[in-house]
């Protein structure tokens, strides 16, 4: 297995690409048809942090094929897309719906079968790849993954360095399709803020052709310009704006919301009642029955929603 | 030993390797405990480094996060930044203490968290690396925590996830790691090391009450033995009452129930 890597491609891309500074919002459903059969898409968060929800369901609903996914550390998402059979790769580090819950039967089954194949790198390899990516240049070198299995199933190469001599690792940089992220604000043109850690969301971003944001709140320019140092991503490196209050949930968005781990504790039940089946199960019942993720953030109910916001309010600092 | 769960064990055990103004990089559950009871104890100005971009995490007892990636991991933070710069603090050689567990481990040290049987037809797919790989080639010293049991402790692991000491001697340096060394190996009945030229793991301190051969039914390869094997002590009343707090909040007592990490649905209030 030896990666793909298209840095040429993707500059030239961008420097082609006609860059407006243009009112980009639109609904998730539109901004997810951004995204082909066959494309290779990014979801930005990690595990259940900042996952952006509101698009991964609408494109759940979309019912793309033959999708490559990659993610820092992945969650249920993934075993919602293997269900559905948009998904034949996952390339990311960890997949699991959370240590509470043990191994994600989901995606062990289409693992395990061969339906699906999962491309396994260590965390900072893939944090390096989209850094890779950001950057404009075909690898970085790292002194991780050297010697291990991971480096052998995923054809790592080494490079030697030209100064010491030394080898290492040569992570190949990953340019996705469309990277998906979350953000706390973000103004009509795409300028996007962030409050707390931002996972690997900026270097896959960056590294993506086309970037789709959703945040909690669509504010004004000057709001962003009131405080730029939050600013994760510039408007000519996002292509769709949606907002999408509580647009992670069920996952956590950092100060807004924890996560609602009872709503993960009622996917495994059901996946303890139904087995395989239940990710299909969930997703006809929380994400096609309802028309969008507004009318499914209704259905959990604005109590539920405000339980977690105070929850996160007294997490944070004073 | 039965006034103590395992994972009660292994942690004290653990924190006790913990040296004060030290950099750990810690996952959460018994690591996250261990760094948490150092930092009460022996190592006040221990800094604990989590994977989720937090560096200086506080812990609010009771309400300890179940990932590293999330409000809870967060709580009392000195910095926030990203995934990758934690790793890359790792790489420049910040962390001085890195803690990794293990489905599988031999005895080089290489542990396997990716698959049981082979990667083409996996018999159990596991959920892979996270930072482990990243952990174990790029922190200083590393701790393997574990619980001893034959079906962990195998003469090769099916799928070296995280490189120790790959097939001993230099092979580790020869591959290209060249920094880092696998500190100890911390379990519910010993503490291990690494012979200096084999590389091969070493039996050095019992638990209270264990046996070296009992240590050696548990082991499923050739263990080495120190000449030497003292007894650890046990987890003291202090170190126990700490780790429970911390686990269940302050209102539990020592003679409370214990309660599973993993299973708190309590908010902070």
């Amino acid at each position: 297995m030896g990666a793909r890597v298209s840095f040429r491609e993707v500059r030239a891309q961008r420097e082609a690409a006609e860059q407006r500074v243009s009112d980009k919002r639109m609904t998730a459903a539109e901004a997810v048809s951004l995204v082909c059969d066959g494309d290779h898409v990014a979801i930005g968060g990690t595990l259940y942090s900042r996952t952006p929800m509101a698009l991964v369901f609408a494109l759940l609903k979309q019912r793309r094929r033959h999708l490559t996914l990659s993610r820092p550390l992945s969650c249920y998402e993934v075993e919602l897309f293997l269900a559905t059979g948009a998904v034949d790769r996952i390339v990311t580090s960890w997949v699991g719906i959370g240590l509470r819950w043990g191994l994600a039967p989901i995606f062990r089954h289409y693992v395990e079968t061969g339906a699906a194949t999962y491309e396994e790198w260590s965390h900072l390899a893939m944090g390096l790849r989209y850094k890779a990516g950001a950057m404009g240049v075909p690898f970085l070198p790292t002194l991780s993954m050297l010697g291990s299995d991971i480096a052998r199933t995923v054809g790592l190469q080494t490079v030697t360095c030209p100064y010491t001599g030394e080898q290492l690792a040569a992570v190949p940089a990953l340019n996705p399709d469309v990277a998906l992220v979350h953000a706390h604000r973000a103004d009509m043109y795409g300028n996007a803020q962030v409050d707390g850690y931002h996972h690997m969301d900026v270097d896959m971003a960056r590294a993506a052709r086309k970037v789709i944001v959703s945040a909690e709140r669509i504010v004004s320019r000057d709001e962003i310009s009131a405080q730029p140092w939050a600013t994760m991503l510039p408007h000519f490196a996002v292509d769709a704006v949606v907002e999408a209050p509580y647009g992670a949930y069920p996952h956590e968005c950092y100060g807004a919301y924890e996560a609602d781990m009872d709503h993960f504790d009622s996917y495994v039940q059901s996946i303890r009642e139904h087995g395989v089946d239940a990710g299909l199960r969930y997703v006809g019942e929380q994400v096609d029955a309802n028309a969008d993720f507004e009318v499914f953030l209704e259905r959990v109910g604005p109590e539920r929603l405000a339980a977690r916001t105070a929850a996160a309010r007294r997490l944070m600092p004073r | 030993m039965s006034d103590f769960t395992a994972e009660e064990v292994m942690a004290v055990t653990a924190s006790r390797l913990l040296a004060d103004h030290k950099v750990v990089f810690a996952g959460v559950g018994m690591p996250l405990l261990a760094s948490a009871v150092a930092r009460l104890r022996q190592a006040p100005n221990l800094t604990i480094v989590l994977e989720g971009g937090i560096i200086g995490a506080g812990l609010l007892p009771g309400h300890l996060p179940i990932s590293t990636n999330e409000m809870r991991a967060a709580y009392g933070a000195q910095m926030l930044t990203d995934i990758t710069d934690i790793f890359l603090f790792a790489q420049r050689g910040y962390f001085d203490y890195g803690f990794l567990g293990a489905a599988q481990v031999d005895q080089y040290g290489n542990i396997n968290t990716s698959v049981i049987g082979s990667v083409e037809h996996p018999k159990v797919r596991l959920p892979g690396s996270g930072g482990a790989n990243d952990i174990i080639s790029l922190c200083n010293q590393i701790f393997i925590v574990t619980q001893h049991e034959p079906r962990r402790f195998v003469q090769q692991v099916d799928f070296i996830t995280s490189p120790g000491y790959l097939t001993g001697r230099d092979s580790r340096e020869r591959a290209g790691l060249l920094f880092g060394k696998i500190g100890a190996v911390v379990t519910d009945l010993a503490l291990l090391d690494f012979d200096p030229d084999s590389r091969r793991m070493r039996l050095r301190a019992v638990q209270p009450g264990v046996t070296v051969d009992q240590v050696r039914r548990h082991t499923g390869f050739e263990l080495l033995v120190a000449d030497e094997i003292e007894e650890l002590a046990p987890p003291s009343p202090d170190e126990i009452e700490i780790y429970r707090t911390l686990r269940d909040g302050p209102a539990s007592s020592p003679g409370t129930a214990p309660v599973p990490i993993a299973e708190f649905s309590e908010r902070p209030a």
